[in-house]
């Protein structure tokens, strides 16, 4: 009996008229948690009841808290009839339950019901005492903390990541229970979001068991999925990375992944004294890999002999301790692990190797859902690595063992594993899996990147000798790095051209590289990024069961092909080499596969420049034919040549004569992406502007090939003043302002006419995201300049004729005044790659590096300044800290200070620029479902979406600020199903969100970083509230 | 092939005043776009009518959903549905509450009744404001007048708290409640040279002045209904008009004064009792509800349009005025100085505002 929760109804106000004839509202509240149910008195006659309740106290098993929410019901007494309904509240506990999150819930709620919406508000006091529990074989995680952000929380470091979690739990839909007919539509509703805010609750406790197996004490990366399948069951699963975090004293580490910031004297004389635990303090979240005591790049070759190495019986010592916990965490690591090591050429890789892969290998799935790492984490990226495959749906016949879905998932998982080792890697990074449902066809799809990891993170202790570590890393400098190949140059996975890094010149780079990461802040980049969409549909013919499977399965192969293609094409058609946040969706329709790819293309430094496209057609004769060529070729250069500009890609012009570095080895001409362009060499004499570089070949040969062309072209840039990206932040921007405004959008598009072709759906669908993003920056055009980041688009097939596309993203302010300038203590340039020398003290660029930036910023400033419309920027307003326009939304926080509703900022991103997260307050995953029987009074759809959005948002903001808290980050709506029948005036729709609630304060100048800071009010007014 | 659904959320609501504008201003989506075009949103941001459109649809949602909460704008402040920035809050309230002066200038006065609003259709077509717009002018004025009905203390500062508005809204507020409560007349023609302001301002006057609130601020309806005592005490002034000595003696005093003074003196000498008979006629009515409702047309007709004919100049009406109210003060016989104070301050001012073409 470890835990006791207390609550306490203070007030309610706002609430609707429930008695036609008095105008008012006999309000009582029942408070409920497992099967206790307290009442408080009648409050009568009042629209603003004040029922100062007593504390009502429930004794209850600390499992019960992980799983069970506090369920508070707001009625109105009726004394002739039974009471009405007003509406519920669900207050998730588990924050509560953690002693670094938030210790008491406090503050107004608004009061939800599935048919009506938000009916006013009320004023709850929750508070958890918890005893300490040591019984070994206990079934609750209390304590674990879970993140919903995707890299190191930025208040924390990692002391150690242990690696891949996952767990799934499936039930029966109560909406599709035989009762579900003769009970009300609200009683299913309420049913079913009782039901998974129980399941993600057990969901979290398991995976929170594995992590105290692991040795670890919290989840990042926390990803909660919903599938619901209908007849068959609700599954809910989750996968996160277990990492044991280390609480950073606050203050004392920027936010910033400022390298220069003086390392800590721990870090030198931890060196050789690896400690068991791994958790002393040593290096912060920005652990600089690169300005401790300098890489000794010229012991290179004698590391084996160097004095302070690893004695080989340490890492072994600690690799059984290692796969102690994972054996005892997956008991069926029966699979085989095969040793691929042999494949690998180099002493020093394969020393690397050996290390990593011993303590990776012993894990069944060394996957992490992190998708950007400590500086010195990842050490080379191989490529993006997916695997998909459909299922039948059948019902679920014991809901306590899941077999069926975890076998599934688990083919998956190992598939994914198998293609990382082809690609020479033994970790796959940025990993999401993804569902896709229609009918009872499920396409499982998971997706990551291979790559190489820095093996300290992984052993316990290790995390201390990060400097000894560099022996046996090899010489990479941090900005080009993780560009090198992982695998075998003699024996690549797949065709290739490898050049020498443009960098460094030691190591072998590919020509583009693809990963589903955020870039690693430390890549050196020329220029901007820019969103890139790859869009496809392909229709395909109604059909049941095994047939239809079969028929998707058929198709997936090609529109992975085609969704990479048109990747390739729209990448070199920027001059771009590049793709980070690369996220492919393929959703099924009863007769339609939706296939969107969308990623940031950015030009690495490291990577060789893209060729251009060229443009071939299959009769070189005909004239005209020629001729049209000529024209669409001249079109495709004069949009590279504009992108080039757009994007500020003008990199460095080669000086091959660079001291000592290898010439790059004249490569060949590119692979041909289009199947049917095998010709290449009679092209040869339309080469028309690019020079030595290789071009891509397009051939057109068919209305296919001009069709792909024109799409090619139509895609607008964004206008002036704004950017966009899928990522985190945007590359080549680094002066953030703080105007910040998430923002969620949804279109369902109907297709009328019934006999289209794949084409004709192509621009369709090409056309509903084009125009979205032109919404998107037509309405945020007031915030100029500004880029919409984290742009994240999810498509479905809800209905035969309807395409839904969904898409969460913040447009963040930037000061453009700067934005060429990367802040001056980063090594940008390939300046850094001139000698050795330099490498060492990489401080001592700084002059360089931000000259040469400063050079090319007043090269292209004037272009943006004579364009843009904003008269906001002017230079009154750089001056001062909170420029009144684009700081908008922080003076309001102070100003709300006083007043009952405290501000809260949301955000898909890890953080808010301007502020530093000070405390995490726990995780927010919320489930509501919304239904209406008065659609048209609603206003449609439309109306009825917006509302539900809205309302969503301002639960989650009432939630955020009852734990204390300022802000969400990491915030994404992970499911958005809308069901409608107009016909009906029905409509029904599911929304899942979820988040990290945190508090943050506002850094009033970023250079100087915890000296001054300011406290934001709203911290205090959240319990303000409750007077 | 069509958009079914389209909708753009923002966590801080995102708010165009233009398109609120047009919005309050009772345009339907359709025509919103259109004024938006011709504006050049488009050209000035690359934008198509379609992007256009969807983004006038989604204000116009918003400001639906806002609606009710502008209904009592204290709420809009503390509510969760909503995270709008205070300073936008206020810009919202504000407009929403704003009115056209030719539609108020049609209604002032009228019984904010249902009847009334029947009528909304004609005001509309009239004043080229359109139905919807006028609508909402119309339950504006509804509610604050139910509201601050039920409110002790002064009317001005009721209306700035409970409805949040700037002073000088409230002010104007004040007026259109004070005149819908006594149902002053405003609609005859020889009233329509008058302008909302004008009689605002005169609103404001007998608020300070005539009303209960004036002596006694913590009665309900104080500054609403004028006060009893002092209109029964207005009949008191009638032997300036009815005791022939006191009539000559007046004159005199006042002729005395002007004398030289102005162009329009004959006017003036020659007038002089027929314009005090009016003043005081209009005094000693003001018992009667009907008489009340004419107060502004009496004004009027018995002395603004008689020294009009005789060409006086605004500070001719100034000058006559002045000295016909102090000269009062020296009558010994006049016992009555201190109602004749109320009752000429409101009236002086009242005229110098209404003198004009």
């Amino acid at each position: 009996m470890p835990g006791k929760l207390k609550a306490k109804i203070v007030a309610g106000r706002h609430l609707p008229v429930m008695d036609r004839a008095s105008d008012l509202t006999d309000a009582f509240v029942e408070v409920k948690f497992g099967n206790t149910t307290f009442k408080t008195d009648v409050c009568p006659k009042s629209l603003n009841p004040q029922w100062n309740s007593e504390w009502f106290k429930f004794e209850v098993d600390d499992e019960d808290l992980q799983d069970e929410p506090l369920q508070i019901t707001v009625l109105d007494h009726d004394t002739y009839s039974a009471n009405d309904a007003i509406g519920k509240v669900y207050i998730d506990i588990d924050p509560l339950l953690c002693s670094e999150a938030a210790s008491v819930i406090s503050g107004w709620f608004p009061i939800y019901d599935t048919i009506h919406g938000i009916r006013g508000e009320i004023n709850v006091l929750v508070k958890v005492e918890l005893f300490n529990d040591l019984n070994r074989f206990r079934q609750s995680s209390c304590g674990v903390k879970f993140f919903c952000t995707t890299s190191i929380p930025r208040c924390y470091r990692a002391a150690m990541v242990h690696g891949f979690v996952e767990e799934l739990v499936v039930n029966e839909d109560p909406e599709y229970q035989w009762i579900d007919r003769i009970r009300t539509p609200r009683a299913s509703n309420e049913a079913r979001q009782r039901l998974i805010s129980l399941m993600s609750g057990e969901l979290q406790r398991k995976i929170g068991l594995k992590v105290l197996e692991m040795g670890g004490n919290a989840v990042v990366g926390y990803l909660q999925c919903f599938d619901l399948e209908g007849e068959s069951g609700l599954v809910v699963r989750a996968i996160g990375t277990a990492c044991t975090l280390d609480k950073l004293s606050s203050g004392s580490a920027p936010n910033t992944n400022t390298h220069v910031h003086p390392n800590t004297a721990p870090a030198s004389n931890a060196c050789n004294s690896p400690s068991k635990d791994g958790k002393e303090p040593v290096f912060g979240e920005d652990l600089p890999s690169f300005s401790g005591p300098p890489t000794p790049f010229r012991a290179l070759p004698t590391s084996s002999s160097s004095p302070p190495p690893f004695s080989p019986s340490k890492p072994c010592s600690r690799q059984s301790s290692s796969s102690d916990t994972d054996l005892s965490l997956t008991p069926k690591t029966g699979m085989g692990s095969g040793g691929s090591a042999g494949k690998e050429a180099g002493p020093l890789k394969t020393l690397l190797r050996q290390q990593t892969q011993t303590a990776l290998e012993q894990r069944e799935f060394p996957f992490f859902t992190l998708t950007s790492f400590p500086p010195g984490f990842l050490v080379h990226v191989g490529g993006v690595v997916s695997a998909r495959s459909v299922k039948l749906l059948d019902r679920i016949h014991n809901p306590d063992e899941p077999e069926t879905r975890d076998a599934w998932w688990e083919e998956i998982r190992q598939e994914i594993k198998s293609h990382a080792k082809a690609l020479g890697c033994h970790a796959v990074v940025g990993y999401s899996e993804s569902t896709s449902i229609c009918e009872e066809v499920c396409i499982l799809s998971a997706s990551g990147t291979a790559a190489i990891l820095n093996p300290r993170y992984m052993r316990e202790g290790c995390l201390d000798i990060g400097s000894t570590d560099h022996r046996f890393e090899e010489p990479s400098p941090p900005s080009c790095g993780f560009c090198h190949i992982p695998y075998d140059e003699l024996n690549m996975p797949f065709p290739a051209q490898l050049t020498y890094c443009y960098h460094c010149r030691r190591q072998k780079v590919p020509d583009v590289l693809f990963t589903t990461i955020d870039m690693p802040p430390e890549a050196a980049v020329t220029g901007k990024g820019c969103l890139i969409q790859a869009r496809l549909c392909r229709l395909k013919k109604k059909a049941q069961g095994e047939v239809n499977a079969t028929a998707i399965s058929n198709l997936l192969p090609f529109m992975e092909y085609e969704l990479h293609t048109q990747l390739m094409n729209k990448l070199k058609l920027r001059s771009m080499n590049a793709l980070f946040g690369l996220h492919i969706q393929i959703s099924v329709g009863e007769n339609m596969l939706l296939g969107l790819a969308s990623a940031t293309g950015v030009y690495l430094t490291a990577l060789p420049a893209p060729g251009g496209i060229q443009i071939a057609g299959k009769t070189p004769g005909d004239l005209s034919n020629e001729h049209h060529i000529l024209t669409i070729q001249k079109r495709i250069n004069d949009t590279i040549t504009k992108n080039k500009e757009l994007y500020q890609i003008n990199p460095p012009e080669l000086t091959e004569e660079v001291v000592g570095s290898p010439i790059p080895e004249p490569r060949q001409r590119s692979r041909l992406f289009r199947s049917h362009s095998e010709s290449s060499d009679e092209l040869s004499e339309l080469d028309l502007s690019h020079g030595k570089k290789d071009a891509f070949v397009l051939e057109i040969d068919d209305t296919d090939a001009v069709e792909d062309i024109h799409s090619l072209l139509t895609d607008a840039p964004p206008p002036t003043g704004f950017y966009s990206c899928n990522t985190e932040i945007m590359p080549g921007i680094y002066n953030w302002t703080t105007g910040v405004q998430m923002f969620t959008s949804v279109r369902v598009f109907r297709l009328s006419n019934a006999n289209l072709t794949n084409q004709g759906l192509n621009k369709i669908f090409t056309d509903l995201c084009e125009n979205l993003l032109k919404s998107f920056y037509f309405k945020l055009r007031s915030m100029i300049p500004c880029c919409l980041c984290h742009l994240n688009f999810t498509v479905a097939v809800p209905e035969e004729e309807l395409i839904q596309v969904a898409v969460t993203a913040v447009a963040m302010t930037f000061d453009k005044d700067q934005t060429q300038e990367k802040p001056a203590d980063k090594p940008v340039t390939k300046g850094c790659s001139e000698t050795e020398e330099q490498l060492q003290f990489p401080l001592e660029l700084c002059a360089d590096s931000s000259s040469i930036t400063t050079q090319t910023s007043s090269k292209i400033s004037g272009v943006p300044e004579s364009t843009n419309v904003s008269p906001r920027v002017s230079s009154l307003e750089r001056s001062s800290p909170l420029p009144e326009g684009r700081s908008r939304s922080l003076r309001s926080n102070r100003s709300f200070g006083g007043s009952s509703v405290p501000v809260v900022k949301m955000t898909p991103l890890s953080f808010l620029p301007g502020t530093r997260i000070i405390k995490y307050l726990g995780i927010i995953n919320m489930f509501f479902i919304r239904e209406t029987t008065s659609l048209r009074e609603e206003g449609g759809v439309s109306g009825f979406l917006h509302s539900f959005i809205a309302e969503v948002f301002a639960m989650v903001r009432a939630h955020v600020a009852a734990l204390g808290g300022n802000a969400v980050v990491s915030y994404s709506m992970k499911e958005c199903v809308l069901m409608e029948n107009p016909n009906k005036n029905q409509a029904q729709c599911l929304i899942n969100v979820s988040g990290d609630a945190v508090i943050c304060v506002i850094e009033t100048d970023q250079e100087s970083m915890p000296s001054t800071i300011n406290v934001v009010q709203t911290c205090s007014s959240g319990a303000d509230g409750a007077t | 092939m069509a958009v079914e659904l389209d909708v753009f959320v923002g966590n801080t609501t995102i708010m165009d005043e233009e398109v609120y504008q047009l919005w309050l201003d009772g345009y339907t989506v359709n025509d919103a776009v259109k004024v938006r075009m011709e504006g050049g949103v488009l050209e000035e941001f690359e934008a198509s009518a379609d992007v256009l459109l969807s983004d006038t649809m989604d204000q116009y949602r918003t400001f639906q959903m806002c609606e009710r909460l502008l209904h009592s704008p204290a709420k809009l402040a503390n509510q969760l549905l909503f995270q709008i920035p205070p300073h936008r809050q206020a810009i919202l309230i504000e407009r929403y509450y704003a009115f056209d002066d030719a539609f108020v200038r049609e209604v002032l006065g009228k019984k904010l009744s249902k009847g009334t609003k029947k009528d909304l259709d004609d005001i509309s077509a009239k004043t080229s404001v359109t139905l919807k717009s006028c609508r909402r002018q119309f339950d504006n004025f509804k509610r604050v007048f139910k509201v601050v009905e039920e409110l002790k203390g002064p009317l001005v500062e009721n209306i700035r708290q409970h409805f949040l508005l700037s002073d000088k809204l409230a002010r104007d507020y004040a007026a259109i409640v004070f005149f819908a409560n006594n149902r002053f007349e405003t609609g005859k023609r020889k009233l329509q040279y008058l302008t909302f302001q004008d009689f605002a301002f005169c609103a404001g006057q007998l608020i300070n002045s005539w009303t209960i609130g004036a002596v006694d601020n913590m009665v309900e309806d104080m500054d609403v209904d004028l006060d009893k005592e002092f209109l029964q005490e207005l009949k008191e002034l009638k032997i300036l008009i009815t005791d022939k000595d006191l009539l000559d003696q007046h004159k005199s005093l006042v002729c005395t004064a002007l004398r030289g003074k102005t162009k329009a003196f004959n006017e003036m000498e020659a007038n002089f009792k027929n314009l005090s008979r009016g003043l005081v006629n209009i005094a000693a009515k003001l018992t009667n509800t009907k008489d009340v409702r004419d107060f502004f047309i009496d004004l009027v007709e018995k002395f603004i349009e008689p020294c009009r004919s005789d060409r006086w100049t605004a500070s001719d009406m100034r000058l006559y005025l002045t000295h016909y109210t102090n000269s009062a003060h020296i009558l010994d016989t006049f016992k009555h100085q201190v109602v004749w104070d109320r009752y000429m301050g409101v009236i002086k001012s009242c005229i110098f505002k209404m003198y004009h073409d």
